[in-house]
């Protein structure tokens, strides 16, 4: 309710984050262009783009729909395998990379879309806890049916063989003279051409806040928020619940299914047991530590904590222990009252934009 | 929402908790392998070595010094395998500089076995200045990275990327251990020629490409060769803690031989629970078997008289075998599997191909791939993983396989 009487606040707050991303692309690609950064740091920066937009896609579902969902990497493979698969097929019909890429993600987001819908039809007639542990299953089960997945493209079209017995191989798909595989079932997506870009990574992030920040501050996004502070109140003024938990589910799941298409297509090799809970976990941890319904927070912590544990190689094995303690103290850090009352008076604003969240 | 909270928190503590766990078995595991001490010293070891080489460097020597960098699965699942091919691959360094003549400086990361994780860490060893690549260990990983080494042209020598997949369309990708296919055809050759007329069993992993790619050229060639396959059960990485449904449906089908083209982990669970429920078939294992005698907490007894097609094995008797075995031993408590074998050769082929190309270290690694590449198809080897090993420009070795049976905890050739 405070949001609606400080319209101005908002568009300032999101002034804020466009610029952010701005100034740290331009930052970074100055950088790059001058030769500063290093090698390992350049091959960090697409993966973080596509974090940065599964975290940003999760805390819509997660923050401002209030519904927790812990398979959101399952929507990230479906389009990263989708996008793969446009990608690769059109490789010969769309020499130029930006075009192909561009195609591919806005095709890894509709059929993530598709997904997020059948998937919601059940999900979201759960509550809190119950709708958890159901998305978790969804997620296991989109990782089991890519993993089934044969998919090969040739002059014919595209083939696609189930392999539910395990008895299939690449073979059983009959590709003609020239044929290509592209998912080879357990095997995932090998011989991928990487045509992802930095560039690419930050046109999405702008396209993926420019949706969700709109869609938040519109008549849509102030009727999810009614559904997510007060269920029973919003249908009792007429709001129709599940559409807008059907909405924001898909909106959800496509944009991380654009964030896959990306990620797909910046490694030559991806299998689909990549996708598992842990990932999904992982954004998850993004999103809680920048803050339930904070984008801003989640595009700072799903920077952070990705460079973390690259950060960490001198560590060498003890890397993994120190990033889960370095998580550890940041999560206690950040819920301390006294450490949060310091932040209060160094930041006077923030006080008040933590209580709008935490309500 | 104050319940979402509540799940979140849970979850949050039940993700803590795990990595810590994963932590704690890991650095449990280093302790009791290659005991903690011994690791430190060998990283001592490094940095000091990378210290004088760093000196040697500023005075103008007649041999140069190459820096080679290596990744593989240092913690986690397949740790095993990582830290045995760092191991090897130190005592090859250690021994050519050692000679004299060209010099080496060796460095390797971690990737815990993940392509994401493996293509940062080939970003690292760029940054350190590597020229040639010695890795990755794993197949998934190393497709990701042999891609990225493809275009920047580094040339890779992979010691057990098995999959065809890592070398296909990558020139400068070569690899020292067998193709998949390769592993799977051998397999069905071996069973037809050497324990004929038995039924046969698969119990696979159709969720890793290694597994899959094995079963696939197996059940092929099996049928060429008349081999009955009469049961084939499937397990994933989830559900790799309970075979009891497998083995029963082998047992029952008949089957006196288990091809097993799976990794020593859910292996060693198979083989307890055959023991548990007294099914005692003829477990064939390829090399992802490697590895089962030297796992913490496996009762070496349970692998009696299982056969497995490897390369190496480390009662061979041949000089350079032994004077691995001992030094391994000596360094690291251990006998070495054929993971620490692969990446001996792998140092020393790759030692032998600057060599022979005329290298030297101020060379940018461009320019030593394109020599390297050029000089590989044309290099005869004779390593402990085989003799008279030569490369197709293709990438894939062709040596001769070697079927090992254990026998009281140690690998010997079968019928000796």
């Amino acid at each position: 309710m405070k949001k609606l009487s400080s319209i101005k606040g908002t568009t300032k707050k999101n002034g804020f984050t466009y610029a952010l991303v701005i100034v740290a692309f331009a930052v970074v690609s100055l950088l790059n262009a001058n030769g500063v950064l290093s090698r390992s740091a350049q091959g960090l920066l697409v993966p973080a783009c596509c974090y940065i937009v599964m975290a940003l896609s999760l805390n819509l579902t997660v923050g401002v729909l209030g519904d927790l969902s812990l398979g959101h990497a399952g929507f990230m493979s479906v389009g990263a395998f989708s996008g793969i698969v446009a990608s690769m097929s059109l490789a010969d019909a769309i020499p130029n990379t930006v075009v192909r890429m561009a195609l591919a993600i806005v095709v890894g987001a509709l059929f993530a879309a598709v997904a997020g819908f059948l998937i919601g039809i059940p999900v979201l007639r759960l509550r809190g806890d119950y709708l958890a542990i159901v998305t978790l299953a969804f997620g296991e089960i989109i990782k089991d049916i890519i993993t089934c997945l044969i998919v090969g493209h040739d002059k014919n079209g595209i083939h696609i063989l189930f392999n539910v017995k395990g008895n299939k191989s690449v073979a059983d798909l009959n590709l003609a003279e020239g044929g290509q595989v592209i998912i080879k079932g357990a095997q995932g997506a090998t011989g991928t051409q990487t045509i992802a870009t930095f560039t690419a990574g930050f046109v999405l992030i702008i396209i993926t806040l420019f949706i969700i920040l709109n869609l938040v501050n519109s008549r849509t996004g102030r009727a999810v928020l009614a559904v997510r502070d007060n269920r029973i109140a919003a249908e009792s003024v007429g709001i129709n619940v599940t559409k807008y938990k059907m909405i924001v589910f898909v909106i959800s799941s496509a944009l991380a299914g654009a964030a896959g298409a990306l990620y797909g297509m910046n490694y030559s090799s991806l299998v689909a047991s990549k996708f598992d809970f842990n990932t999904s976990i992982l954004v998850l941890v993004f999103v809680v530590l920048g803050g339930l319904g904070n984008m801003t927070g989640s595009i700072i912590a799903a920077t952070i904590l990705y460079v973390l544990p690259e950060a960490l190689r001198e560590f060498s094995d003890y890397r993994m222990l120190i990033y889960a303690i370095v998580l550890i103290l940041v999560m206690v850090a950040t819920n301390d009252p006294k450490i949060k009352a310091l932040f209060g008076k160094i930041l006077p604003h923030r006080k008040k934009k933590g209580g709008a969240v935490n309500e | 929402m104050r319940n979402i909270k509540k799940v979140l928190a849970l979850v949050l503590v039940a993700v803590l908790c795990l990595s810590c766990f994963a932590a704690c078995s890991k650095s449990g595991n280093t302790d009791a392998t290659t005991a903690a001490d011994d690791k430190t010293t060998v990283a001592d070891e490094t940095t000091a070595a990378d210290k004088t080489t760093a000196a040697g460097e500023e005075t103008p020597a007649a041999s140069g010094t190459f820096k080679i960098g290596s990744i593989g699965p240092l913690t986690g699942e397949a740790a095993i395998y990582g830290q045995a091919v760092m191991n090897g691959a130190q005592i090859a360094v250690e021994e050519i500089n050692a000679k004299g003549g060209i010099q080496l400086e060796f460095q390797s990361q971690d990737d815990v076995s993940d392509a994401e994780t493996s293509v940062n860490a080939y970003n690292k060893l760029v940054d350190w200045g590597m020229q040639v690549l010695m890795g990755t260990v794993t197949t998934t990983p190393c497709i990701a990275v042999g891609a990225q080494t493809n275009k920047d042209r580094v040339f890779t020598l992979t010691p057990s990327a098995s999959s065809t997949d890592v070398i296909d369309g990558k020139d400068n990708v070569f690899q020292v251990c067998f193709t998949d296919p390769n592993q799977g055809v051998a397999s069905a050759d071996y069973i037809s020629e050497n324990i004929a007329g038995k039924k046969v069993a698969i119990i696979y992993r159709n969720d890793d490409a290694y597994s899959q790619g094995i079963h696939d050229t197996f059940v092929a060639e099996a049928k060429e060769k008349n081999v009955e396959v009469v049961y084939e059960g499937t397990f994933t990485k989830d559900t790799a803690t309970d075979f009891s449904a497998q083995l029963t449906g082998a047992q029952s089908a008949g089957a006196e031989i288990v091809f097993l083209p799976i990794y020593y982990q859910p292996a060693s669970v198979i083989l307890k629970q055959a023991a548990d429920m007294n099914y005692a078939p003829i477990f064939f294992g390829v090399d992802g078997m490697d590895g089962i005698l030297t796992m913490e907490g496996f009762d070496t007894k349970l692998a009696e008289g299982v056969m497995l097609l490897t390369p190496f094995s480390a009662d061979a008797e041949d000089e350079a075998t032994q004077n691995f075995v001992a030094k391994y031993k000596e360094k690291y408590k251990e006998t070495p599997n054929q993971f620490a074998a692969d990446a001996y050769d792998a140092i020393y082929i790759i030692a032998e191909a600057l060599n022979k190309a005329g290298c030297t270290s101020d060379m940018s690694a461009a320019d030593i791939c394109e020599k390297l590449v050029s000089v590989m198809p044309t290099i005869t080897f004779d390593g402990i993983t085989g003799a008279g090993m030569t490369w197709q420009a293709t990438g894939e070795v062709s040596k001769g396989p070697r079927a090992v049976v254990i026998e009281n905890g140690v690998y010997v050739t079968p019928g000796k």
